[in-house]
C-alpha cells in the first residue's frame, strides 16, 4: 500500500538525496507550525467558548515580547532554509570540471541530444553511471525546461542563449524526462527517458549508436565549409582574429571593454558579429551567419573552438569522477 | 444625474428596521438607477454580480480540467482544448475574480462606511472602474467564445508573442483594459482613506480591514501600470514583430519574465492582503475581543506591500537568471514571509481569553488561518533555491498557489460575504446550512489540492494534458475533491440568493460587532450610509469589545 503511493521519485543522482533531506527539513518545520497553529485554534476555541459560564473577554492589547519571539523564530528558521538551499543551489549550478559534455536542443515538441562522441538521440538520453554529465542546452523556438525528477534537477532551455545543467547518476535504471515549461499544444508529450548505464554498457551503447563524427570534428568541417578559416587564421594581415587557443580566454574589444570568449560570445559573434568586435579588427567586416547556421552547427563550432589549438589539454574526454 | 434621486429626505423613521425605511437598495428602482449609480454600495453590488459570473465561468473551466485529469490519458479533450481551458481558468480567475473580489465588492461597500463618510472620494470614477472592468471582461468572454487562448495566464514569450496561434492579442487587450479598473479602485481607496476619515478616526483607530485595503491599493496603483506596459510590449511584438522578447527578432525572453513578475508577484498580495483584512475583522468580532497586536498587523500589511515589490525573481531561479540574483531574491522572499507569519500568530493569539463562537464567518476565518498557514509555508519551499530546482513548474506550485488563493483569498471572501451579508442586503442567510457548506468547502478544498503537493514532489509537471500512469491515484483524489468543492460553492450561492427574499430580516448589528458599519449604519444602509443628519465622530479604538481594566489580563501592555 505504502509502495503504491510513493512520496518522492527515485533517488538516482548524487544530488537527489541532499534535495530530499532539505525537503524533509522543511516538511518537518511546516508540519510543526501547522500543527501548532491548529492545536492552538482548537484549544482556544474550546476553552474560551462564548457559551461558557461567566464568559468575558480579557482586555489584551498585545505583547511586544511575543511579537519579537514570533518574528525572530520564523526569521531564524527561514534563514537556515535560505542558506541551506543556496549552498545546494550553487552545487546544482556548478558542474565539475571533468564532466562529460553533452548538448541538448529543445524544439516543439522533442528533445535532441548529442553525446561528446557525436552520437545523437531524440527524446532519450543514455548516460554512464558515476560520471558527471554536463548539458549545454538551447532551444530552436520557445522556452522549454529539461526536468529529470529522479535527479531532482531542471533547467529552462531558452532560445537565443545557452543554459547549463549537470548531474551525476548513481543508480542504474530508466527515468522520466519531462518538459516542465509550458511550450504549446503537445507540451505534455515532450517527454522522454534518461537511461543510466554502467560504464561498460555505455560504451557498448555508444558503439551501436552509429559512427558519426564528434561535435568537434563536425565543427572543424564547418569551420572550413562556412569559410570561417579564410579570415580567422594566423597569417599576417588576416581579416579576423586567429581563434586557435582563444576559447576560455579574454579578448579586448574595440570598445575598450574585455569579454570572456565563451559559448555565448562565440554564438553572438556568429549571429551578430558587429556587436562585440575584437580590438584591431574592422567592425562590420564579418557578415552575419543568421539563417545560414542551425543551432546544432553553432554548438559544433563551439565544440571545435574549445579544442582548436588546445590539443595538448584535450587528450581525451574526462571519464573519471573527481567531482567534489 | 443620479444625484437628484439620491437626495430624498428620509421620510421613514430611522429606528424601524423594516417597512418603508429608505435604503440604498430601495432608494430607486429601474435598471438606470443601477447602471448610472454613483453610490459605492450599489457599485459594490454590481461588482458582486459580475465577479460571481466570472467565478462560475472560471470554476467551470476548472471542473472541465479536473474531468480531463481524472485519467492519465488525454482522452476527454484535445491537447489544445485542455491548454485553452487552463489558460482561460487562470486569466478569468486571476484578473476577473481574485484581483477585484474583496476590494471591489467588500472594499467598495465598506471603505466609506468604515471611515465614516458618505461615499468614496471619486464616486463617478468608481462607476467608471466598473465599466472598464465590464469592457475588459466582455473582451475576455469574446476571446473565450471565439476560440480562446492557450498561452497559460503567464503569457511567457516567445510562445505568446510569436508561436501561439490563438487570440493572444485579444486577451492582451482585455487584461490591459481591466488593469485600469483596479488602478482606479486603488486610487479611490487611497484618497478616501487619506482625506475622508470622520473626525476622531485616526490612522490607528482604523479597522484593520482599512489598513489592508490601503496596502492593497498601493500595490494596485504602483504595480498594475507595469503589467500594462508589459502587455503593450507583448502586443507590439506580436502584431508588429518589433523585437522585444523573441530572440529571433533580437529580443530577450527572460526580460518578459522580469516584467511580468514585477507585477504578478505583488499581484499575489493584491489578491491576499484584502483577505487578511477581512479575517482580522471576523476574528475580532467572533472572539469579542480587541485584536491582539493591532499595530503589528497593520504594519505587517504595509511591510508585505513594500517587500512584495522586490521578490519577483523567485519565479526565475531556473530561467537562466544569474545565480547571484537568485540568491538575493531568495533572501528577500524569506523576509516577506515573516509579516504573514506575524499575522497568523496575532490572529491565533486574539482567540486567547476571548468569547469564541463558531458562526459561519468564523468557520471560514479559522479555515483561512489553517489553509493560509500551509499555503504560506509551502511558498517558502519554493523560495528555497535548492528545492525550487526540483519543484518549480510542478504541481507543487499549483497546490501552493491554490492554498493561498482559494484556501486563503476565497475562504476570506466567503467569510466576509457571510459576515457582511445582512449588512449589505438586510436579510440573514440560513446559519446551519451555511455552517454545513463551509465544512463541505473545507473538506472539498483539501481533497482537491493536498494531493497536488504530493504530485508535485513526485515530479508531475503542471499544465500537462496527459500524464504518467503512476500519478493517476492522486489525480483521481484531486478531481473527486474538486466536485465536492464545487458542490459547496453552489450550495452557498443558492442559499445566498434564497435569503434575499426569504431570509430572516436582519437587525442593525446581528453579530454584536464593533465598527461604524455595525453600530452606526442600518442594515442595509441608506444611500448616504448613516441616518440623515447623523454626524460621525469616532471616540474609541477599533474593536473596543473590551476596555482597559485593572484585572484585564496578564499580557496587558501599556500602549498609548
Ligand atoms: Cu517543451
Ligand atoms: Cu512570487
Amino acid at each position: 500500500m505504502w509502495k503504491d503511493l510513493p512520496l518522492h521519485p527515485e533517488q538516482a543522482s548524487t544530488l537527489a538525496q541532499p534535495v530530499d533531506l532539505l525537503y524533509l527539513f522543511l516538511v518537518a518545520v511546516s508540519a510543526f507550525f501547522a500543527l501548532l497553529i491548529s492545536v492552538l485554534i482548537v484549544v482556544f476555541t474550546a476553552k474560551y467558548r462564548k457559551d461558557r459560564p461567566n464568559a468575558t473577554s480579557a482586555h489584551i492589547e498585545g505583547s511586544t515580547l511575543l511579537e519579537i519571539v514570533w518574528t525572530g523564530i520564523p526569521l531564524g528558521l527561514t534563514m537556515i532554509m535560505f542558506g541551506w538551499g543556496a549552498v545546494l543551489f550553487f552545487q546544482q549550478a556548478r558542474p565539475p570540471a571533468n564532466a562529460l559534455e553533452f548538448t541538448v536542443t529543445g524544439k516543439q515538441w522533442m528533445w535532441k541530444a548529442q553525446h561528446p562522441t557525436g552520437q545523437r538521440e531524440i527524446n532519450d538520453l543514455h548516460i554512464p553511471i558515476g560520471v558527471p554529465c554536463r548539458l549545454t542546452m538551447t532551444s530552436e523556438d520557445v522556452i522549454h525546461s529539461y526536468f529529470i525528477p529522479a535527479f531532482r534537477t531542471k533547467q529552462d532551455v531558452v532560445p537565443g542563449r545557452y543554459s547549463q545543467m549537470w548531474f551525476e547518476a548513481n543508480k542504474l535504471g530508466t527515468y522520466d524526462l519531462f518538459c516542465a515549461e509550458y511550450c504549446g499544444t503537445k507540451h505534455s508529450q515532450m517527454i522522454g527517458k534518461v537511461t543510466v548505464l554502467s560504464q561498460k554498457d555505455y560504451e557498448v551503447w555508444l558503439a551501436g549508436g552509429g559512427s558519426s563524427e564528434t561535435p568537434a570534428q563536425a565543427g572543424e568541417r564547418l569551420f572550413s565549409a562556412l569559410r570561417c578559416i579564410t579570415c580567422h587564421n594566423n597569417t599576417a594581415g588576416a581579416r579576423g582574429p586567429d581563434l586557435a587557443g582563444k576559447f576560455g580566454t579574454e579578448a579586448l574589444l574595440t570598445s575598450g571593454a574585455k569579454v570572456m570568449i565563451d559559448a555565448e560570445y562565440v554564438r553572438e559573434s556568429i549571429l551578430n558579429p558587429a556587436a562585440k568586435t575584437v580590438n584591431g579588427f574592422q567592425v562590420g567586416l564579418m557578415p552575419t551567419y543568421q539563417g545560414q547556421v542551425k543551432e546544432d552547427d553553432i554548438l559544433a563550432l563551439i565544440a571545435y573552438l574549445k579544442t582548436f589549438g588546445a590539443a595538448k589539454a584535450a587528450a581525451s574526454p574526462a571519464t573519471g569522477n573527481a567531482a567534489k | 444625474m443620479s444625484s437628484t434621486v439620491l437626495s430624498p429626505s428620509a421620510k421613514a423613521s430611522p429606528s424601524s428596521p423594516e417597512g418603508e425605511r429608505k435604503t440604498f437598495l430601495n432608494a430607486d428602482y429601474g435598471w438606470k438607477s443601477w447602471l448610472f449609480t454613483v453610490d459605492h454600495k450599489r457599485i459594490a453590488v454590481l461588482y458582486l454580480i459580475s465577479i460571481m459570473v466570472f467565478f462560475l465561468i472560471g470554476g467551470t473551466f476548472a471542473l472541465l480540467m479536473r474531468a480531463e485529469l481524472l485519467t492519465a490519458k488525454g482522452d476527454l479533450f484535445e491537447a489544445e482544448t485542455y491548454n485553452k481551458l487552463f489558460t482561460m481558468h487562470g486569466v478569468v480567475m486571476i484578473f476577473f475574480f481574485l484581483v477585484p473580489s474583496i476590494p471591489a465588492v467588500l472594499g467598495n461597500f465598506l471603505v466609506p462606511i468604515m471611515v465614516g463618510t458618505k461615499d468614496l472620494a471619486f464616486p463617478k470614477i468608481n462607476l467608471l472602474s466598473w465599466y472598464i472592468y465590464i469592457v475588459g471582461g466582455a473582451a475576455t468572454l469574446f476571446v473565450a467564445i471565439t476560440g480562446g487562448i492557450d498561452t497559460g495566464w503567464t503569457f511567457y514569450a516567445p510562445y505568446s508573442s510569436t508561436y501561439a496561434n490563438t487570440n493572444v492579442a485579444g486577451t492582451a487587450v482585455a487584461v490591459f483594459i481591466t488593469g485600469f479598473s483596479s488602478i482606479l479602485t486603488g486610487l479611490n481607496f487611497i484618497v478616501t482613506i487619506h482625506k475622508m476619515r470622520a473626525p476622531g478616526m485616526t490612522w490607528f483607530r482604523m479597522p484593520l480591514f482599512l489598513w489592508a485595503q490601503y496596502a492593497t491599493s498601493l500595490i494596485m496603483v504602483l504595480g498594475t501600470p507595469v503589467l500594462a506596459i508589459t502587455i503593450v510590449l507583448l502586443g507590439l511584438e506580436r502584431v508588429f514583430h518589433i523585437g522585444i522578447f523573441d530572440p529571433a527578432l533580437g529580443g530577450d525572453p527572460v526580460l518578459f519574465q522580469h516584467l511580468f513578475w514585477f507585477y504578478s508577484h505583488p499581484a499575489v498580495y493584491i489578491m491576499i492582503l484584502p483577505g487578511m483584512g477581512v479575517i482580522s475583522e471576523i476574528i475580532a468580532c467572533f472572539s469579542k475581543k480587541r485584536m491582539f497586536g493591532y499595530h503589528f498587523i497593520a504594519f505587517s500589511s504595509l511591510a508585505i506591500a513594500i517587500f512584495g515589490f522586490v521578490v519577483w525573481g523567485h519565479h526565475m531561479f531556473v530561467s537562466g537568471q544569474s545565480a547571484y540574483a537568485s540568491f538575493v531574491f531568495s533572501f528577500l522572499t524569506m523576509l516577506v514571509a515573516i509579516p504573514s507569519a506575524v499575522k497568523v500568530f496575532n490572529w491565533t493569539a486574539t482567540l486567547y481569553k476571548g468569547q469564541v463562537s463558531l458562526e459561519t464567518p468564523m468557520l471560514y476565518a479559522l479555515g483561512f488561518i489553517g489553509l493560509f498557514t500551509i499555503g504560506g509555508l509551502t511558498g517558502v519551499f519554493l523560495a528555497v533555491m535548492g528545492l525550487d530546482r526540483h519543484v518549480h513548474d510542478t504541481y507543487f506550485v499549483v497546490a501552493h498557489f491554490h492554498y493561498v488563493m482559494v484556501g486563503g483569498m476565497v475562504m476570506a471572501f466567503m467569510g466576509g460575504m457571510h459576515f457582511w451579508w445582512s449588512k449589505m442586503f438586510g436579510r440573514k442567510y440560513p446559519e446551519w446550512i451555511a455552517q454545513f457548506s463551509s465544512v463541505v468547502v473545507f473538506v472539498g478544498f483539501n481533497f482537491t489540492f493536498f494531493p497536488q503537493f504530493l504530485l508535485g514532489y513526485m515530479g508531475m509537471p503542471r499544465r500537462y494534458h496527459q500524464y504518467n500512469a503512476e500519478f493517476e491515484v492522486l489525480n483521481v483524489l484531486s478531481s473527486a475533491g474538486a466536485s465536492i468543492l464545487g458542490t459547496g460553492f453552489l450550495m452557498t450561492i443558492c442559499y445566498f440568493i434564497w435569503s434575499l427574499k426569504w431570509g430572516q430580516v436582519a437587525e442593525r448589528n446581528p453579530w454584536g460587532a464593533k465598527g461604524l458599519e455595525w453600530e452606526r449604519a442600518p442594515s442595509p444602509p441608506p444611500t448616504f450610509n448613516f441616518e440623515d443628519g447623523e454626524r460621525i465622530v469616532v471616540t474609541e479604538d477599533a474593536y473596543a469589545y473590551t476596555h482597559e481594566e485593572p484585572h484585564g489580563g496578564s499580557l496587558q501592555e501599556a500602549r498609548k
